[in-house]
């Protein structure tokens, strides 16, 4: 076992596969940058709010003002250098940090696709994917390496290999199977399009979607492992993302996960795809001849670094199950639903009247939200535990200011999970402005009285 | 394996071929009720078009009665004017809730019935007798809200008279009964020349469709301008305790917040329902697309839901006084017993209906996952 282990750690593979994975990866990045500052969603969502939701333990990391351009530029110009293979380490350790630091911004915006790019930014740190086709390895053929450790591209494989099998085996419920939930009220919604709109109101079609999303994610990873059935796979991962794109806002997410898919192809594939940007660019693939083999400079660093990504993957295999820890049904309380590839999964809409009461004079208001959130932000918090919890404290925070000697904040919240009426989803009873944030079980959350069956 | 993967390329690119020409062509297929394109259309020809030109009208004869007063101020003209306001205001409840195209461009909305209105504001305008009531700032000093201080504001009908005997006044009356027939009048003309085309091809289900954007202004309506403004502001229930009994609407005539605030239900009501502005008939609506896709929940038409409710909201109201300005005084629990019930509509019409039909609360276009 410990020798087939230093065997794996010792295959080595071209390393014209990171090249083309990093050059694929940083691209789409900066497009997505660029898309995301175009829509004017930097303004609207990071400047323009006065309050923010934040994440659990890091309430510290807010927007600053109009700085916060300059953290956008930051990634973007780390994304350049990713895609130049400039100064790679530093390149890659800046664009995990700014992304990272931007979505940990406001959870409004979470997604599990800005997740995933977290995970591969935070990867690309510890591999090697600078030292082929870079301007790294032209300056300085001591840093050119043509063959890599095999690991440093199934590391990236393996990342999709969860994604992919998670967001399947997240399909797998009674909601999504039996009833064809969420796609039912998902696609009746495209009724409207032309030739296939008839098509969009019929049941067939809706379980059709389903089982075939599900079969997909399930099986997607296996057609593109096996050589013989790759190109069936690539051309079901086209299909289906495309697909999804054109049905849904989901923005670049199906873009990266097609480029990201080309990374199950073989190295030959990657050369020849560089070969081809070369020849485009008029440079050449490498400034020297020759195989040299990858040789860590520092080998301590190299052995941490291997131990990290491992504790880092197995954390990523354990951690979307963490959903057991907790009691009632995970869609209904969302207690380790993020962050665990639950993609497109449920339609999920609430409403949130909170009402703010002095304990000391007995007299209450009913808060208007938009006074203090956007939409979007109104439309997350309204169906989320933590957001609401949050929104609560800045209410009592926020009254208290204004004169209330002893503010309590109350919610009438309604909530319509995968086409069910919609039910009340916190006890109206409860002061949150006593209840602390904390990993354990929300018990202010009212009970969902159904069962959803599967994982 | 080749004819497999040519068999799933051909699928697809046939199925992404199909889906990706959204709305280039109006389409005339046959899927009943959720045809946006009858919706629209309905909306716009039975509808919206016809309720505009019922206030335009309504607006032109107290503009009529504006002239009859002006020009012979006494009990019998003064009356008429009134019963013409009222009969205004009224129709102005079905158009309130379009607050789109030119009607927002214009403000129709926040000129014709800002209230509670500017009293100091409006003194200051007749005392200088310059004014321009197009700027924002005038948007208090204006429309039905300053009609109503302006006639029924003065106390009894001899002092309302001699107020008017000021030229300032009456010039003021006349000028804010124009303002409110010129914007009846462009928005009626646009709807009938250009907008309504426009509106009906805008077929598409994104956030500047006209599905939505009608959608959304109906729910907005329902939530901002008929609950909070009409019901929870005067209720006190925005404003810890403390009640307005004289931010209601039409305060100085003080008997109709009852009359207008049914009206403005009804419209609502008639709007989910698609039921023709002149007449009984009912077409393509909210109500239709809900049960053409069979929306059911808890064993029930999510529509009879809907409309169920919206008798329990009227069964409430009609326990209020005609002045919501006594009820505030006298017993603001019914108040807030009404405004509970048309809270709970607000739920299932905000989060189920919207849900059910796939549609976006407004200008929220992040993207998803």
């Amino acid at each position: 076992m410990h020798d087939k282990i230093k065997a794996y750690l010792n295959s080595y593979t071209d390393s014209a596969s990171l090249a083309f994975y990093r050059i694929a990866f940083g691209f789409m990045m900066l497009l997505g940058l660029i898309r995301f500052a175009l829509n004017g969603w930097i303004d609207k969502f990071y400047i323009q709010p006065s309050f923010h939701f934040t994440y659990y333990g890091f309430s510290w990391v807010k927007p600053i003002g109009m700085y916060t351009y300059g953290i956008f530029i930051l990634s973007a110009l780390s994304a350049i250098g990713i895609i130049a293979g400039y100064r790679y380490r530093t390149s890659s350790l800046t664009f995990f940090l700014t992304f990272t630091y931007i979505e940990l911004m406001d959870k409004t915006t979470y997604l599990n696709h800005y997740y995933f790019t977290s995970i591969i930014a935070f990867i690309l740190i510890f591999i090697p994917a600078g030292a082929y086709f870079s301007v790294d390895s032209f300056k300085n053929p001591e840093k050119r390496f043509t063959k890599i450790p095999r690991w440093t591209v199934d590391i990236l494989k393996l990342t999709l290999a969860i994604v992919y099998l998670y967001a399947g085996l997240a399909k797998l419920n009674s909601d999504w199977l039996v009833n064809a939930m969420p796609l039912k009220i998902w696609l009746t919604g495209h009724a409207g399009l032309p030739i296939v709109g008839s098509l969009m109101l019929k049941s067939w079609v809706h379980y059709f979607f389903s089982w075939f999303g599900t079969l997909y994610d399930l099986g997607i990873v296996f057609l593109l492992i096996y050589k013989r059935t790759r190109l069936l796979g690539f051309a079901f991962v086209v299909a289906f993302h495309l697909l999804t794109s054109l049905l849904f806002p989901i923005g670049m997410f199906p873009y990266i996960m097609i480029i990201s898919s080309l990374i199950f192809f073989s190295s030959g594939f990657h050369k020849k795809c560089l070969s081809m940007l070369a020849v485009t660019l008029c440079i050449p693939l490498s400034k020297s001849e020759g195989d040299t083999f990858y040789k860590p400079k520092n080998k301590n660093l190299y052995k941490g670094s291997i131990l990290l990504v491992t504790v880092f993957m197995l954390v990523q295999l354990v951690f979307p199950f963490r959903y057991l820890c907790y009691p009632e049904e995970l869609f209904w309380t969302e207690e380790g639903f993020r962050f665990s590839w639950r993609v497109m999964l449920m339609e999920k809409a609430g409403y949130a009247q909170f009402v703010v009461s002095d304990a000391e004079s007995g007299k209450s208001l009913l808060v208007d939200n938009e006074e203090f959130l956007t939409r979007f932000q109104e439309k997350q918090m309204s169906f989320q535990p933590d957001f609401i919890l949050e929104y609560a404290h800045f209410l009592r925070d926020h009254y208290r200011a204004k004169g209330f000697a002893h503010p309590e904040v109350r919610v009438q919240c309604y909530v319509a999970l995968n086409g069910r009426l919609s039910q009340p989803y916190i006890d109206p009873a409860v002061n949150l402005a006593d209840e602390k944030e904390s990993f354990a079980h929300k018990k202010w959350i009212l009970p969902f009285n159904e069962n959803i069956r599967g994982f | 394996m080749k004819k497999l993967l040519f068999s799933v390329c051909f699928v697809s690119s046939l199925l992404l071929s199909c889906s990706s020409s959204d709305n280039s062509e109006s389409n005339n297929n046959n899927t009943k009720g959720y045809d946006r394109t009858a919706m629209l259309t309905n909306w716009a020809d039975n509808i919206i078009i016809p309720a505009y030109e019922n206030y335009s009208s309504k607006v032109n004869t107290l503009s009529q009665r504006t002239a009859a007063f002006t020009a012979s101020p006494d009990a019998s003209t003064l009356a008429s004017l009134r019963t013409e306001w009222q009969n205004a205001y009224t129709a102005y409840q079905y158009v309130a809730m379009y607050d789109f195209g030119k009607a927002a461009e214009l403000y129709l909305k926040q000129s014709a019935n800002t209230y509670p209105t500017d009293v100091t504001g409006i003194q200051a305008n007749i005392a200088s007798g310059t004014y321009n009531l197009n700027l924002q700032a005038q948007f208090t000093k204006q429309g039905f809200p300053a009609v109503d201080y302006l006639i029924n504001g003065q106390g009894t009908d001899s002092e309302t008279i001699s107020f008017f005997a000021n030229a300032n006044a009456s010039a003021y009356l006349t000028t804010v009964v124009n303002q409110l027939k010129t914007i009846a009048e462009t928005v009626t003309a646009d709807w009938k020349t250009n907008f309504r085309s426009q509106y009906i091809q805008n077929n598409g289900t994104s956030v500047t469709s006209s599905v939505n954007k009608t959608t959304n202004n109906f729910i907005k309506n329902l939530e901002k301008d008929v609950r909070t403004a009409k019901m929870g502001i005067p209720a006190g229930l925005f404003s810890n305790g403390t009640t307005f009994p004289d931010k209601v609407e039409a305060y100085y005539k003080n008997d109709v917040s009852k009359v207008l605030l049914n009206a403005g239900m009804q419209a609502e009501v008639d709007f989910f329902n698609g039921k023709a502005f002149n007449g009984t008939s009912t077409g393509a609506s909210l109500k239709s697309a809900l049960d053409d896709v069979k929306v059911v929940r808890n064993n029930q038409n999510l529509s009879d839901i809907i409309n169920n409710q919206f008798n329990l909201v009227f069964a409430a109201n009609n326990t209020l006084s005609d002045s919501f300005s006594q009820q505030i005084v006298n017993d603001n629990a019914k108040m807030l017993a009404a405004y509970s019930a048309l809270q709970q509509n607000v739920v299932y019409i905000k989060v189920d209906m919207m849900q059910a039909l796939n549609m976006t609360i407004d200008y929220v276009d992040g993207d998803g996952d």
